[in-house]
């Protein structure tokens, strides 16, 4: 009928870019999870004794914690006996040199746009490259070894560094957060570790790239970053898998710490498969992020660019316990076709002058649906804690829906929480606006889209920015007839 | 240059526009006058190609092509421009960068390529001086946070930048403080050509003074009723619509 209606017929005729899979000869675990599977799993890492038994622990509760009920979708059910926990690249587990890893799968990160090899690295970004469940290859080791800065697999960080993974491994994220939480640390596979020494600011972009390649399997990353004293780290993580008919779930958990001073901002663009047009297939991206300001003065900041994924459901936020510590949140969140997506932050102020800022975007077409969940929480102790939340959704077609649960709990008579929400419609005013510049439909929802985003893509590392600027594109591609 | 013929058009089943005759020459001003609700801001949507529009019968020529064929974008890019009566606000979006995106949509469409970051500034800057257009608007987000009449000028602005064949203004006067209604229309002025015509829709002589038509119509009921030259808008003006009102009503057959 009208524009519009085209925009939103074509919207469901979107393609996946990166639903290719790579021919490899794979180290698979047999489907299934026990005491066994995680021996396994331990074993083939030839990881420490402490690290198994805290493996069993997190099993132990993943059999006792049940499914949460409260989020706003139907809840898959999920045969976590159905799924292999372990999937690696045949050959040697452990790379010395990019020379020994197998060409094929750096075909496939050249595929995916990362060069691996080092002397194609111009644009000056360490990459920790994660297949399926083993860490590839990372870049510019060396450079950054100088500074002192650890920036490594998580496996090998375990091998090299077990003092330092033992002692801040679950004090951000415990076990028994959630259910997927305990079934990551039972069965993590592999992930990135960083650690930035006292008064280092690192001199270039941290980034992992995962990457879902066997079928029937998880991925269950680990990543852990500590800044400390007086450091700055940015890190980026960014994501794809193949095309499957079959759901496959993503589980991962990520913990920051900030020392005193000290800064980290993590910032994903998440590209899992979503599907396809009538919701089959897709990824599951069950996630616990969660950093903490330990330290005085220190900063933590996440900024997620969500596009693919079947479902994602995530809450990445700041514990703020050092005084005059800064949380920040910057989303967009994009469903398209039968996407759903419940995510949003936790801002816990527990130190003095706290503040917290948290903008969230979220963009629902087609019958996406776009919840956005929020929890601002302000102890006892947190005199004059600040938070300023805004929430805009933005709707593209009338099939589509958007959600906004903020939660307030404030303790302290002196804190100032303000929330300001919005919800807008693309008009077809706005469209018709640009059409008659000359500027087809197809082009003129991009405009209208990244203009609505720019907040948050702002926040972005340059590079990347012009990534999600385009994913975003990509996403709502056909999205006009 | 346009040739509209027996336009009917309506929204939603009803008849809006209901045979419409006009033809404007390169070179030309038409003012389109007539009481509220007569169907002046229709015939600005139906030509712009608005999608809540429907031809139900009628041809519009433009420049040898059937307009009425054309999606808008395509319209615009042959060189029709609607100074909107309400410009929409789009946050986030630059407006150089969109004026940017429309220039190079435009040049596609005629095969050049792209215009250089430079040759673009230049060319903004110097319509930015033309049309006395104040900078820090060209930086902020396309018309967001924008009075009326800061809306309304970067409108013609962007005339200004598209340098199109026809132009259609809709109401541009309406929200103009007497200093901007002199600004934007010693800019329409500056912009007009042998080559360009205007078609201003407006309620009030005033804009008249300012940019003198060759050509007056009145439009009644969906309907050129009378065409003149700029006289009968001081006519108008004087004595208001009623009396062609009494004509038509003479005119019209009884049912």
């Amino acid at each position: 009928m009208s524009a519009e209606q085209d925009i939103l017929q074509e919207l469901a005729g979107r393609e996946y870019e990166f639903g290719f899979e790579t021919q490899i000869e794979m180290d698979i675990a047999a489907p299934g999870l026990n005491e066994d599977t995680i021996r396994f799993i331990s074993a083939k890492k030839q990881e420490p004794e402490w690290l198994l038994e805290w493996r069993l622990k997190g099993f132990q509760l993943f059999q006792k914690l049940t499914m949460p009920n409260w989020q706003n979708f139907k809840l898959p059910e999920v045969d976590f006996q159905g799924v292999s926990y372990y999937a690696a690249p045949k050959n040697k587990v452990k790379y010395n040199s990019l020379d020994e890893v197998d060409p094929e799968l750096l075909r496939t990160f050249e595929k995916l746009g990362i060069p691996l090899e080092e002397q194609k690295m111009l644009s000056g970004v360490a990459v920790d490259a994660v297949f399926d469940s083993i860490s590839v290859a990372t870049t510019f080791k060396a450079q950054l070894h100088e500074l002192g800065i650890i920036f490594c697999s998580f496996g090998e960080a375990v091998q090299e560094y077990p003092e330092l993974v033992k002692k801040y491994l679950g004090t951000v994220v415990p076990q028994s957060d959630n259910i997927y939480a305990a079934l990551n640390s039972a069965v993590f596979s592999d992930g990135s570790f960083v650690y930035i020494p006292k008064g280092v600011r690192c001199p270039m972009e941290l980034s992992t790239y995962f990457r879902i390649n066997a079928k029937n399997t998880g991925q269950f990353e680990r990543t852990l970053i500590i800044a400390d004293d007086s450091s700055y780290v940015s890190y980026l993580e960014g994501c794809t898998a193949p095309m499957r008919d079959e759901n496959q779930l993503h589980a991962a958990v990520v913990e920051l710490i900030a020392m005193d001073h000290a800064e980290i901002k993590y910032s994903t663009v998440q590209n899992w498969y979503p599907g396809d047009k009538d919701g089959k297939g897709g990824i599951y991206n069950f996630v616990t992020k969660r950093g903490i300001c330990k330290g005085k003065n220190s900063k933590i900041s996440w900024t997620q660019v969500e596009t693919g994924s079947a479902i994602t459901w995530k809450y990445p936020g700041v514990i703020l316990q050092g005084d005059n510590s800064i949380g920040e949140f910057y989303s967009v969140a994009v469903t398209a076709n039968k996407q759903v997506a419940d995510t949003g932050t936790k801002m816990v102020h527990i130190g003095k002058n706290t503040k917290s800022r948290i903008i969230s975007k979220g963009i629902s077409a087609g019958h996406g649906h776009n919840t956005y969940r929020g929890l601002v929480k302000v102890g006892p102790n947190a005199t004059n804690a600040r938070n300023f939340t805004q929430c805009d959704s933005l709707l593209i077609g009338d099939r589509c829906g958007a959600h906004t649960f903020p939660y307030i709990e404030s303790k302290n008579n002196t804190a100032m929480v303000e929330h300001e929400a919005t919800t807008s419609k693309i008009g077809e005013d706005q469209v018709f606006y640009l059409n008659q510049r000359g500027i087809d439909n197809e082009q003129a929802v991009n405009m209208i889209v990244n203009g609505y985003a720019k907040e948050v893509l702002n926040q972005l590392p340059m590079e990347f920015a012009v990534e999600a600027q385009k994913l975003l594109s990509i996403t709502l591609e056909g999205s006009v007839g | 240059m346009l040739d509209i013929k027996n336009l009917h058009a309506a929204v939603e089943g009803n008849a809006i526009l209901k045979g419409i005759n006009l033809t404007v020459k390169p070179g030309e001003v038409h003012a389109i006058m007539g009481p509220n609700g007569s169907g002046k801001s229709s015939l600005a949507s139906v030509l712009a190609g608005r999608e809540s529009y429907e031809v139900t019968e009628g041809s519009v020529d433009f420049l040898g092509k059937d307009l009425l064929d054309m999606s808008p974008e395509v319209r615009a890019r042959e060189g029709l421009f609607l100074a909107f009566q309400y410009p929409v606000e789009i946050p986030g979006v630059s407006n150089i960068n969109f004026l940017k995106t429309a220039v190079n949509e435009i040049r596609a469409y005629h095969g050049q390529p792209p215009m250089q970051a430079k040759a673009f500034l230049d060319m903004l800057k110097s319509k930015q001086k033309l049309m006395e257009f104040d900078a820090n608007l060209m930086n902020r987000s396309l018309n967001e946070g924008f009075s009326g009449g800061e809306k309304k000028r970067n409108d013609i602005f962007q005339m200004a930048m598209l340098e199109p064949k026809l132009a259609i203004m809709d109401e541009t006067d309406s929200g103009l403080d007497i200093d901007a209604l002199r600004i934007v229309s010693a800019g329409v002025n500056k912009l007009r050509s042998k080559d360009n015509a205007f078609i201003m829709i407006t309620h009030y002589q005033r804009l008249l003074e300012y940019i003198v038509p060759d050509f007056v119509h009145v439009l009644y009921n969906g309907r050129i009723v009378k065409s003149g030259t700029k006289e009968l808008a001081l006519e108008l003006e004087e004595k208001g619509y009623d009396w062609l009102k009494e004509d038509i009503r003479l005119e019209e057959p009884v049912q």
